[in-house]
């Protein structure tokens, strides 16, 4: 019923962003439909891939490394971070990323004359998590705002939003930079968390004749975090964005993921000579799907930015909002800012005041999980190296399947190194996430046991771990199921290197003629006649004692 | 105590007896021919009455409405659409069909209702007087309309009004120009001229409305029925085309205040749609309607009435003064204490709404770009459509009101506008608190002037504005304003009624009703019936 009163915007000249649409009417018609590349539907709560570091793995430029000898890059971040309530903020559709066009809307967030929005208040609650986890001053008192302009994408013609008094402000962000680009500690300033709605999508049509709004999006709810200008590198930046993709998984008020648009990343960056008090001129880039796009993008503007000063033509750096194109590698115009835009903000009169109790907050604040900081100066406490916490500290799913593995007894080091090794190896060749294995962190703690005590070898002990991820069960069980225990009785393995250098006198004749390698052969042979089980250790002693006995 | 220095030329009080009634005498024919018409009765509880009784089926009462109103309907233009007769009469069969197998039926069994066009209805247009929307039909029943079917009422029809309510004539319609059916020549007020002129022709037993700045109150009093103005909060706003939503609500029409006050027990109450509806207790208004025969001599013993000085000064037609001065006897005679009260405030109030709500406005009304719903004019830019959609959408009051709001919200002009307009606001409300803490009610009149002439004002804004002088500080201060009829000035064929205010505390409606009905069932010799439909309405 309410689809059809939808009907699509056609614009002549399509271009990523039009700068105009050109629109046509067709009475009746749907024109919502979605172009060919029909999406498969895909849940709120999607696979959250143990990520290995998305951080870019290569190193700055030489040219960048020469320019920052006299240059500093002035970075802040704006992030919008989609939040995973189960409806949207003013209404009760529910969001679904990839659904079919206009299949989640309703008359309120269709803005539809005479409705009216009321607020979900799962959308405070995850503010204030969030401001909390950000260390943030919370306002127990703040309200929303209408932010005022016209795009097809926005029902309303304005945005609820948050303008004087954001929920909170005034907080800041402890990250480690990852080793590889020299690590170290940083802080950066939170300048504020704000609530607002999500605003719809254009879809442009292939032929670029027309384009279609989808309203599915539109009302979800987001927090905007504002960074304070205290990054330097794209470095650091890309590694605050990943500290606050972590949180917000740390606290589950959001999914996260860059690439459906969850978390969105808009850097402000400008250049100035080191020394130098005064900001440069900055520019907005948008379109930054993954970590080391904003860290890439930032080393290309820093050094575009740079070159034009360098030339004498600073004021080609002007205010303006620039692309990153993923595909050149490089950042594009989009629109140049002409004055500050006048979104003409004033409190929205259809939504009461948000007023939060001290006991509502504390009750909140005593509920927070441990978060990333905390966890990573823990591990980094129990003797594991800054590289190791880093990664186990990474994803939240990881760090609970270490510390449950640790619980269960397990040495701390060998804990992390099959995590980090062998298990992390796994889910990454099988696109699998850590909850989504079968091996549970009690029979990791098992199989580490089991090694160090003896009753298996490594070796074995590997296999079996890809049992018990693949198909689950017990180390005990499987060891018993498959006969797998180690064999270490000194006068058994005797007999059976008797019994294999017996029947290989050829190969011991020239062993003892000088051809030591064969070592690896006669080992080889006796593990087979024991499949494996035998203890590698005692076996060598005694294949060596054997075959060097008569010399 | 009030000075009475004035003569009433067309309203004679007669003083202190023991009936405590007034006389309400005109010279005109209607009047004259007729003997002491009686007190209004509540259509509403008249029609449950015979129709539970089973005097009358509600098909015949619909029926007998429908030929009313289509032959009046030339004459007025109150509504902007007509439901179907058989649709009408299905509706009332049905409850024909309840009430002969005993089966339970609403407060509302029976009664036809007219709902102003800026309250959405899923089964009719919903314009609000705009081209723009022009045959839109929104998907969904406002809060207050779902309420009313379910409480059995039957809507009749979507009632004219001036563009988006703003406006003090519906003149501002994009459709038509509703005529006032005491003088077909005269405005009906507005902006919910429509629902006041069919009340009053009695087109429709009752009818809503909405009030962002006496839209309302002000038409009630042209045309001569009850206008009740609840409570900001107290009825939800969900699916009435926002105007200015810090001011805006659904009120109610009625040709007595007993149905007034049932019309509106039907729709109040918290929604879950609208974060701004009350979840204050809601009183049982009907309780407050006791018959003139249970009166006491002085049913209104203690009460004390504040009658606002800045309201009865000058720019005020010295006749409606006088009809004031004399509701105000007749409420003394009644048991009342009244005195003046001076709300120093009183005069900033206009120019605060006007600020506020324009500045509201212009951001309610973004929504209608043409690309969604209502009219769209192609464009090959997307600026052209969006302005063109808009310049050929709305009418001229509409977009001057765009155009100041959006002014007065500009960076550099919101602190001397809409900051300022709020402090106002909350200086307003204030005074009227403390006002209220000392008098039961405050008085004054609905509007400086009786109905003027159709085209009068039209070109000349600030004057129309000035109109709403009376009633613009209630929706600043959020409370319940009653208005009704109390006496008659010189004008058209049989006098033109005036109607005046009673403003009470937040969410006190009661106190308002059952004075009014009080003072309504006393008010003697008076009959507020129209001369157009004044020989067959009963």
């Amino acid at each position: 019923m309410a689809l059809t009163l939808f009907r699509g915007l056609r614009s002549n000249c399509f271009r990523s962003y039009p700068p105009s649409l050109c629109i046509t009417r067709k009475h009746g018609v749907l024109h919502c439909s979605m172009s060919s590349s029909a999406q498969g539907q895909t849940a709120t709560q999607e696979k959250q891939h143990a990520q290995l570091k998305d951080v870019p793995k290569r190193e700055p430029s030489k040219k960048l490394e020469e320019v920052l000898k006299h240059y500093e890059a002035v970075i802040g971040i704006e992030t919008h971070v989609q939040l995973a309530t189960l409806t949207k903020a003013f209404c009760s559709c529910p969001y679904n990323y990839g659904a079919q066009p206009n299949t989640s809307v309703c008359p309120i967030c269709m803005g539809l004359p005479g409705a009216l929005p009321v607020l979900n208040s799962k959308v405070i609650e995850s503010a204030v998590k969030v401001g909390l986890a950000l260390n943030c001053k919370l306002s127990l008192s703040s309200k929303f705002d209408r932010k005022q302009y016209f795009y097809p994408d926005l029902p309303k013609g304005y945005q609820i939003s948050q303008f004087d008094i954001p929920i909170a402000a005034d907080g800041y962000v402890d990250i480690d930079l990852p080793i590889e680009f020299g690590g170290g500690h940083r802080k950066f300033g939170i300048t504020r968390v704000h609530m607002e709605e999500d605003a719809g999508k254009l879809l442009h049509t292939g032929n670029g004749n027309f384009s279609q709004v989808d309203l599915n999006r539109a009302g979800v709810p987001l927090l905007e975090i504002v960074s304070e200008p205290d990054m330097r590198t794209g470095v650091e930046a890309a590694e605050y964005a990943a500290e606050i993709q972590r949180l917000v998984r740390y606290l589950g008020v959001s999914n996260g993921n860059m690439q459906e648009g969850s978390l969105r990343c808009d850097v402000n960056i400008s250049v100035r000579p080191i020394g130098q008090v005064e900001f440069g001129t900055k520019v907005e880039i948008k379109n930054l799907n993954s970590f080391s796009s904003v860290s890439r993008a930032i080393d290309f503007e820093i050094l575009r930015q740079v070159r034009h000063i360098d030339e004498g033509q600073a004021e080609k750096i002007v205010l303006e909002t620039r692309l990153w194109e993923e595909g050149a590698q490089k950042t594009v115009t989009m629109r140049k800012k002409e004055g500050l835009a006048d979104y003409r903000y004033f409190p929205e009169p259809d939504l009461p005041e948000v007023n939060l109790s001290e006991e509502y907050v504390n009750e909140i604040r005593n509920s927070l999980p441990e978060l990333p900081e905390t966890k990573r100066r823990r591990f980094e406490n129990m003797g594991l190296s800054m590289q190791d916490v880093l990664f186990l500290a990474n994803d939240v799913n990881v760090a609970a399947f270490f510390d449950a593995t640790i619980a269960s007894g397990a040495d701390v080091k060998l804990a992390a190194n099959w995590i980090m090794g062998d298990i992390a190896a796994y889910m990454k060749n099988e696109k699998l996430s850590v909850n989504e294995i079968k091996l549970t962190p009690q029979e990791l703690g098992e199989l580490i046991a089991s090694i160090k005590g003896g009753t298996i070898s490594g070796k074995i002990g590997k296999e079996i771990l890809f049992e018990l991820m693949a198909k689950g069960g017990t180390v005990k069980g499987l060891i018993k199921e498959k006969d797998l225990v180690q064999i270490t009785d000194l006068s058994e393995i005797e007999k059976i290197v008797d019994r294999v250098l017996a029947e290989n006198p050829k190969q011991l004749e020239q062993y003892r003629g000088g051809k030591t390698k064969l070592q690896g052969f006669f080992a080889g042979q006796i593990m087979k006649e024991t499949k494996g089980k035998a203890n590698p250790g005692i076996l060598n002693k005694i294949l060596l004692e054997k075959l060097n006995a008569k010399a | 105590m009030l000075s009475s220095a004035q003569t009433p030329r067309f309203l004679r009080s007669t003083t202190a007896t023991a009936t405590t009634s007034l006389k309400c005498l005109h010279t005109s024919p209607i009047a004259t021919s007729a003997a002491i018409p009686p007190p209004p009765p509540s259509q509403i509880l008249t029609t449950r009455k015979s129709l539970l009784s089973r005097q009358t089926s509600a098909v015949d009462l619909a029926k007998s409405f429908l030929h009313r109103l289509r032959r009046s309907e030339p004459q007025l233009s109150s509504f902007l659409y007509v439901s179907p007769d058989e649709t009408v009469l299905k509706q009332a069969e049905d409850l024909d069909k309840k009430i002969k197998n005993n089966e339970a039926v609403g407060p509302l069994a029976g009664v036809l209702v007219g709902v102003k066009d800026n309250i959405c209805t899923h089964d009719m247009p919903s314009t609000a007087g705009s081209k723009l929307l022009e045959n839109y039909r929104p998907p969904y029943d406002a809060t207050a309309v779902r309420k009313l079917r379910e409480s059995g009422a039957i809507v009749v029809g979507k009632t004219n009004l001036d563009e988006f309510g703003m406006g003090s004539t519906t003149e501002g319609s994009a459709y038509q120009v509703t005529a006032n059916p005491w003088d077909l020549t005269r405005v009906p007020g507005g902006s919910s001229g429509g629902s006041a002129a069919a009340v009053s022709a009695r087109q429709c037993m009752v009818a809503l409305g909405s009030d962002t700045g006496g839209s309302v109150r002000q038409p009630a009093s042209f045309c001569g029925v009850v206008g009740l103005k609840p409570t900001y909060g107290r009825v939800s706003r969900y699916g009435l085309v926002a105007y200015a939503s810090s001011l805006d609500v659904i009120g109610c029409f009625g040709s007595s205040v007993a149905d007034a006050g049932i019309l509106l027990q039907a729709i109040s109450g918290h929604d879950n749609f609208d974060a701004t509806s009350s979840k204050q207790e809601i009183f049982d208004y009907a309780s407050q309607f006791i018959s003139i025969d249970d009166m006491e001599s002085k049913p209104l013993q203690g009460l004390k009435v504040g009658v606002i000085r800045e309201t009865l000064e000058d720019g005020v037609d010295s006749e409606v003064i006088s009809s004031i001065r004399n509701a105000v006897s007749h409420l003394e005679d009644l048991g009342c204490t009244a005195s003046e009260v001076s709300l120093p405030s009183f005069s900033l109030g206009l120019p605060a709404y006007y600020i506020l709500a324009s500045c509201e406005s212009s951001s309610n009304l973004s929504r209608y770009d043409g690309v969604r719903y209502g009219n769209q004019v192609f464009g090959d830019e997307l600026s052209s459509l969006y302005g063109d959609s808009r310049a050929q959408g709305f009418g001229s009051e509409v977009k001057m009101r765009i155009l100041m709001g959006t002014y007065a919200l500009s960076a550099g002009y919101y602190d001397a506008y809409y900051k300022r307009a709020q402090q106002v606001r909350t200086i307003i409300r204030k005074s009227f608190k403390d006002a209220l803490d000392k008098y039961d009610i405050l008085i004054s009149p609905a509007a400086p002037s009786v109905a003027y002439k159709i085209g009068e004002k039209k070109n000349d804004p600030l004057a129309m504005y000035a109109g709403d002088i009376m009633t613009v500080n209630v929706n600043l201060a959020g409370l319940p304003a009653l208005v009704l009829p109390c006496g008659f000035v010189e004008g058209g064929p049989a006098g033109l009624p005036v109607g005046f205010q009673m403003i009470g505390a937040a969410f006190n409606e009661e106190k308002l009703l059952k004075i009014g009905h009080i003072f309504e069932q006393t008010l003697q010799g008076c009959s507020f019936i129209p001369p157009l439909v004044a020989d067959e309405a009963t």
